[in-house]
């Protein structure tokens, strides 16, 4: 369970306070599907970096879980990390000089799992995203798709209760960003907490729910079958006068 | 996290950049292969000055005329004494005393039938080829007898033999020396050049013709043999009150050969630190030049980074594989730099026989362990660097 009580997250630019969020509540229910749009800077990012402890709010409360995530140590954060959540990044992030698999090892080589138990679980994790013939490419051998995938497998290869994607179709051609869907669709559908941020609508309709933000607030909330009301709103939001 | 694995992952970011990688190790390669060339270098010196000096013989004492102390009175001028055959005679009867063969020396023409040659002269006694241990190759040395006694005989070195008698057996024939015919008693074997001196091209005869030969009036110096090892410094101090009682004053110096030994000693020791110290700056260099490319790296990494604070890699975790990474660099570095320096020893070995220069075990463990130290310690700042990144920034590639 993930529980945001009125985070802000304001960042000093210079001297100036730039508010990335503003007193943001939301809940994000165990297992749920929820997408997280809105226009460029609108906060989008910064959320998902808070809810995935990489970051920590400058005011109000994030409980993950019932722990208060602001009185965890940076090492007690780390740990968090590892073992419940899995990031999936728009550029993938995988190590250019590790092949496939070991990408899809690293998050285990730094913890104390056997060896033994980390190449089933990379076999494994490979298996569930159809790369397991790809496992010894480096990146660069794979296709825009194939990345992703095997980002996706690093994602879950430690087991986490909750995915973090931002813009995970965001390089993709449509075939590619279809296929990486489908992945978190049945990723969701075995159990993992889903938050994905994006742009693209065909991403954020196959969510449960939609959380819509707005220069860094929440301004709409919607059901992911309800995307084309949802897209009216950020049509609106674009045309609409800019706050200060 | 496991030290192995640190390792593995530290390996496979640095044969990523092999240019880069080499290019830092060369630093630390040529440091420590400094280390290595320059200790067995003065550790070859010293071998080669203590090796010279045993073979002048064993529990010698020297005594030079003159002293080596400043006396006298401002107008008043000190001449010291002849030292002369009576003077190694006596010395020759002290307890402490084996025996002193008394020395004279200069250069002469040595000639037989066209054959000539420019020779070292060596005027002494029979006590002589004792006391430094000479091996006769042919026919005998010099003979026992009355010191003052100048017979026209010689003893030729090995090389003045084999030049003037090419093939032939010089013991019983007459050689010319300077104005002089002499019998020629005997050839020595291969004595090789000690001390600045080549005892192959020298000729040796009865001390009173070689003073008479070389118009000296004193001796050049007077070998003596102590009993024992135990007795050097009794020796050396009843050989000084000896002769000051003769000469009516301290007119000689009196060196035994472990005191020269242990001078030369502690110099070449100051030289073999002073050069260990300049070969460490360089290794000082070197680890700046490792901080250098590890910096690049973490800059260059900064996105890896991001991502394994993201998927829950601690900071300390982060700090060990950037160090391990220098570590790996400097060990890498510091074993080719073993190896290229034992090679250019046994090179130098190779070019010059004469110097037994190898490297000293300990010169080997400190430049290998200061090369590590070296580079752990330039790579701590990147690796500082490296942890204290914003996981957010940093997967921004901020």
């Amino acid at each position: 369970m993930i529980e945001l009580a009125e985070v802000s997250r304001t960042f000093l630019v210079g001297d100036r306070p730039v508010y990335a969020l503003r007193e943001i509540t939301e809940t994000f229910a165990e297992g749920e599907h929820v997408a997280i749009m809105g226009a460029s800077g609108s906060g989008k990012s910064t959320l998902l970096n808070l809810i995935g402890c990489l970051d920590r709010p400058t005011s109000g409360t994030y409980r993950l879980d019932g722990r208060s995530v602001g009185d965890l140590s940076q090492s007690e954060l780390t740990q968090v990390r590892r073992h419940k959540i899995g990031f999936v990044f728009q550029s993938f992030h995988l190590i250019p000089r590790l092949t496939a698999a070991e990408n899809v090892e690293l998050p285990m080589i730094f913890g104390d799992i056997p060896r033994r138990e980390r190449r089933e679980r990379v076999s494994a994790a490979l298996a569930a995203v159809g790369l397991a013939e790809r496992a010894t490419h480096l990146p660069d051998q794979l296709s825009g798709g194939e990345r992703q995938r095997a980002a996706l497998a690093r994602s879950t290869v430690m087991g986490p209760s909750i995915l973090l994607a931002d813009e995970p179709t965001g390089n993709l051609d449509s075939a590619s960003g279809r296929v990486v869907l489908d992945l978190l669709d049945r990723m969701h559908g075995d159990g993992l907490t889903v938050i994905v941020v994006t742009h693209d609508a065909k991403v954020a309709q196959r969510a449960e729910r939609i959380v819509v933000l707005f220069d860094g607030k929440v301004v709409e909330r919607a059901a992911g079958g309800r995307i084309a009301d949802v897209m009216a709103v950020l049509a609106a939001a674009d045309e609409g006068p800019e706050e200060g | 996290m496991r030290v192995r694995k640190t390792f593995r992952f530290a390996l496979g970011a640095l044969t990523r950049h092999g240019l880069r990688t080499g290019l830092s190790l060369l630093g630390v390669t040529i440091g420590v292969a400094a280390v290595i060339v320059l200790t067995a270098l003065t550790d070859g010196a010293r071998s080669y000055v203590v090796e010279q000096f045993s073979s002048l013989g064993t529990n010698l004492v020297v005594v030079l005329p003159g002293r080596t102390e400043t006396t006298g009175f401002p107008g008043v001028p000190s001449i010291p004494n002849d030292l002369t055959i009576a003077d190694a005679e006596a010395i020759a009867l002290l307890p402490a005393v084996k025996r002193a063969a008394p020395v004279a020396m200069g250069t002469e023409t040595v000639s037989f039938g066209e054959r000539s040659r420019q020779v070292a002269i060596i005027g002494t006694t029979a006590d002589y080829a004792l006391a430094r241990q000479v091996e006769i190759a042919r026919g005998e040395f010099l003979p026992r007898g009355d010191a003052d006694r100048g017979a026209p005989v010689c003893v030729l070195g090995h090389v003045a033999a084999r030049e003037l008698f090419p093939g032939e057996n010089p013991v019983g024939r007459v050689v010319r020396v300077g104005g002089w015919r002499m019998r020629v008693l005997g050839v020595l074997s291969r004595q090789g050049t000690k001390i600045g001196l080549n005892l192959d091209e020298t000729i040796y005869v009865p001390v009173a013709t070689g003073m008479q030969m070389l118009n000296r009036s004193s001796l050049f110096r007077i070998l003596v043999e102590a009993q024992a090892y135990a007795d050097l410094a009794t020796a050396r101090e009843s050989i000084r009150r000896l002769v000051t009682e003769r000469h009516g004053e301290e007119d000689v110096t009196v060196i035994t050969q472990d005191a020269v030994l242990s001078t030369f000693s502690a110099i070449l020791n100051t030289l073999t630190i002073v050069l260990a110290a300049i070969a460490a700056i360089s290794l000082t260099v070197a680890g700046i030049g490792i901080m250098n490319v590890m910096l690049v790296s973490v800059s260059e990494r900064t996105r890896e980074i991001g991502l394994l604070r993201a998927v829950g890699v601690h900071r300390s975790q982060v700090m060990a594989v950037f160090l391990a990474e220098a570590a790996l660099l400097s060990a890498a570095g510091a074993l080719l730099g073993l190896l290229a320096g034992y090679l250019l020893v046994r090179l130098m070995v190779g070019l010059f026989p004469a110097l037994p220069a190898a490297p000293p075990p300990w010169a080997v463990a400190a430049a290998f362990g200061m090369a590590v130290l070296v580079g752990v310690v330039f790579g701590l700042l990147p690796a500082r660097r490296a942890t204290r990144l914003d996981p957010v920034a940093a997967l921004a590639g901020r």
